[in-house]
This record gives structure tokens, sequence and C-alpha cells, in this order.
């Protein structure tokens, strides 16, 4: 049997508990990742949903943000983490954080306040069935190059893209009951935890 | 795509996002940008912080909405504002204005002193105050998504909050230790419906986001309340009645995050300048501490 991966969950403010629930379900190792030292030991990483100004002022003060330009393992970023993982923000704060690990102009509270909040099944190109997706306070951007591939559409704008091992999505997963996107990251960490473990000459156990 | 707007799953999910954060009260644009420029992951907006509303006196009610939209306005994190108890109107004008969040709180004047607001049928979701568990689990009975401790508003003490934190964990703890057919009797004891209490008993904690609220004023304060296991703090009076609110803002932001690490809370304790001066809660007559209101 292959060893589980080991992902990270950022744990600076948010939903970072749902996601490591999810995670262990989907058959791997969940850390709560509150030091930029943590980043070396995992195969992967979610930036989970909470407020997108205060995680991104965390990430500035705890020294995260050059570490996270460079990090080369998967990386999932949900409604907040979507939009610390983007090129480019719209109705943001003057000097919030982008990562710019997506090429993606993200719009921020793109429905509006909270009272615009929803949950709709939603289609994914990468999944057979729609998901119940829960959209809080969302966030929806639009492409700037044609290295996005887009998954998901809501209202003409994306939901849910991946580009190269950056994925992002504005709706909450682990709030769906529905595990099929976690699990489908877990593979893409796991096969990238066996190759790097391969070429370290390690044994799997 | 059909929508479906203001389920319990919406009102549920925000409370979840604001997890790990620290939820400020400002009365005015100004103070609400430093509270997000802090790092807040909400605000709370009202006309007067508890502490001068317990030095003023007077019947306390929901503040005025221009006054609430100007912060709307200001801020792009979620903004939520106060109701007094049982007042199912201001509620009702709140949600039309559009806060993203209710609290049904004890700091105002209630304006009902047997019930609450059913809070199951509003979009808007809400949070209340509690000193237990009979108090929190009718709360979540009524429709609240979130709950916080009552604490002692205003006093910058954080010994009530402390208090019922303790009461809250120690009655979930003998709902878990006890034995399946002494439950009825418990849930009848403490005047609370038996499946939320079987919810409380399986999950060891509430069924819904728990924050701490109530007299917390430094970074140790909001550490103290994480590592008794609340989601996530308010701040009232303790960050705009001390002297360096920008400082203390981000102070017991970055205390709410690294929690249990000590190292780090040396680092955000140091140099804040003067805590609000808070009151010993002996020195209040009795029938002017806010926490028995509502049960």
């Amino acid at each position: 049997m292959a060893a589980k991966p080991v992902i990270g969950v950022l744990a600076l403010q948010g939903a970072f508990a749902e996601h490591e629930d999810y995670l262990r379900r989907a058959g791997a190792l969940a850390v709560e990742v509150r030091r930029p030292d943590q980043l070396e030991e995992l195969d992967g990483l979610i930036l989970p949903g909470g407020e997108s100004t205060t995680i991104g002022k965390l990430l500035r003060r705890f020294g995260f943000e050059e570490p996270l330009r460079r990090f080369d393992r998967p990386i999932w970023g949900t409604c907040a983490g979507m939009i610390l993982l983007s090129r480019e923000i719209r109705g943001g704060l003057p000097d919030q954080l982008a990562l710019d690990r997506i090429d993606l102009r993200v719009t921020r509270n793109a429905f509006g306040r909270q009272a615009d909040s929803f949950t709709a099944p939603l289609e994914l190109s990468n999944l057979a069935e729609p998901i119940p997706a829960v959209f809080i306070r969302a966030p929806l951007a639009e492409p700037l190059s044609d290295r996005v591939e887009v998954l998901a559409e809501v209202d003409g704008q994306v939901a849910a893209a991946r580009q190269a091992n950056v994925w992002v999505s504005s709706f909450h997963p682990e709030l769906s009951g529905d595990l099929r996107l976690h699990k489908s990251f877990v593979a893409t960490c796991r096969s990238r935890s066996q190759g790097h473990k391969f070429q370290a000459g390690g044994q799997q156990a | 795509m059909s929508k479906e707007k203001g389920s319990l799953q919406v009102k549920s999910g925000l409370a979840q996002m604001l997890k790990g954060g620290v939820i400020m009260d400002v009365s005015t644009p100004e103070q609400a940008v430093i509270a997000q420029e802090a790092g807040a992951c909400a605000v709370m907006a009202l006309e007067r912080i508890p502490s001068e509303i317990r030095k003023e006196g007077g019947v306390s009610r929901m503040s005025d909405p221009a006054m609430i939209q100007r912060i709307m306005d200001a801020v792009t994190i979620p903004v939520m504002a106060k109701v007094r108890i049982g007042h199912f109107v201001e509620a009702e004008i709140l949600q039309a204005l559009g806060v993203d969040f209710i609290d049904e709180s004890e700091v105002l004047t209630p304006a009902d002193e047997e019930f609450h607001i059913e809070k199951s049928h509003f979009k808007v979701p809400f949070v209340c105050g509690c000193r237990n568990l009979g108090e929190a689990l009718r709360r979540v009975g009524e429709g609240a998504v979130m709950i916080r401790s009552k604490g002692e508003a205003g006093t910058g003490n954080v010994v009530e909050a402390v208090r019922h934190m303790r009461t809250l964990n120690a009655e979930i703890r003998r709902a878990k230790l006890m034995p399946e057919e002494e439950l009825m009797s418990y849930a009848r004891d403490l005047g609370v419906p038996i499946d939320l209490l079987k919810q409380a008993r399986k999950a060891g904690r509430l069924p819904v986001v728990t924050f701490a609220a109530g007299g917390i004023a430094t970074p140790a304060d909001a550490a103290l309340m994480m590592r008794l296991g609340c989601d996530g703090v308010f701040v009232g009076s303790g960050i705009f009645g001390s002297s360096d609110p920008a400082s203390r803002a981000r102070a017991i932001v970055e205390a709410t995050t690294h929690f249990a690490d000590p190292k780090q809370l040396v680092q955000c304790s140091r140099g804040l300048g003067e805590p609000m001066r808070g009151l010993d809660i002996a020195s209040i007559p009795q029938h002017e501490l806010v926490q028995g209101r509502g049960r």
C-alpha cells in the first residue's frame, strides 16, 4: 500500500479544520501549517477559505510570501485561497497580497454581500456528476492567459480552474459533503510524493 | 443555475469562514479601516462600545442604519450589527439593510425579557451569547449559527468569559461521559432539545462555531480563550478603549492565530501601551451586570 501523502492546510485563519477532516477521509495525512519552515515536509498544500485580507496580512507578517511563490508541489486555493493565488485582485485593498500563482484576475465578493451567498449544483469538467457547491461571499475570476484550464463557470466567469499544479475553486468543497475533489487532489499529491521519494532512492512503505 | 440563498448551510458557512479570526467592535468608518488593516476577519458596527454604554447608561438600542451603512461602505470584510434580545423588527431592519451577520446581544437593553428572536426564519445568520450549555443550545434551537460567551462586556476583565467557557466545556464533558439513558433527564434539567444535546455529546463541543466574547483586552486574553476551545474571539472595548488601538488590534489578531505558541505570544505582547483600564466584577452593582439578560 502506498504511503499517505502529507498535505498541509494553511491554518492562519478560516475554515482549515474542515479541509483537514476531508483530507483525512480522502486518505491523506493533514497537518496545520502556521510557520513557513513547515512547508518543506509537505507533498501538497491547501489555502482554505476565510477572510482573504486577514490571511494575506498574516502571510506577509509571518514570512510566507516568498516561500509560497516558490512552493513547487501541488497547491489548492478555495475561496479566499483562490484570491490569494491569483495574479490580480479586483475589489481588494490597495496592497492586498496576490501570490501570482495562476493567471487569473479575481473579483472579490463577486456576488455581493452575505445575503447573496448561495448553494447550487455545479458542473465541473473533470467530474462526472455535479458537486453541491457552497458559495460564501465568493469570488469569481477571468483568465489572463490560455495556460489556465477552466473547470467550471458561474455567470460567465471562472469558478474553478487549474494551471499546472495550482488548483483554485471559488466555492467550498470542504463544506459540500462531497469528497471527490479532495480525493483527486490527494491522488495528485500522492503521485508527486511517490515520484519524489523514488528519485531520492527511498523505499515505499 | 438555481441558487439557493439563506439556507442553514449558507448561514453556517459564513460562521465557519470567520474561525481563527478576531471580530472587532467599531463605532466609526475610521475605526473600521483600522480594524481591517490590523487583520480583523469582521467588524461589529455599533454607536457606543460596551464600556461607554456601561458608563453612560440609559436604554441602548440598535445603531442608526446610516451609521452602519457608512461602515459597510468603508471596508470589504463582513460587517455585523447588534439587535436587542427579542427585537425581531430591529433584526428585519438590519437584514433589509444587508448586514452580513446579526448579534442578538445582551449588551443592548433587552426588548423582551421572556423570548428571543426566532432566528431560523431569517436569511441573515445570527450569533448569540451564552453563559452555559443550556443557554447555548436554546439559542441554537432558535436558529443561531454561531455562539459566543457572554463574559461581562465593557469591563476589560476576562474572568466572566473564562467562567462561561469553563462551564460550557464542563457541561458538554458531563454529557459525553453520562450513560445514554441519563441524557433525557439532563436535557430536561438544562431545558434544551435532546437532539442538540446528543449532537454536542457526540462532537464533544457545541454543534456551531463558538467564539469568546466579553472582557478580552490583551493578546494573552485572546490566546487563553482559544486554549479553552474557542474558535475565535470578539474584542469589544478592549481595542478602541486602549491607548494604541492599531498596534493592539494587530497583536490580538496575531495571538489568535498563534495561541499555542508562547514564543510568538512574547513577540505580539511587547510594547502595546496601556490596555483599557478594566473593572473588577465585584465592584459592579448586581443590577448593572449584563450577562444575566436573556436566558
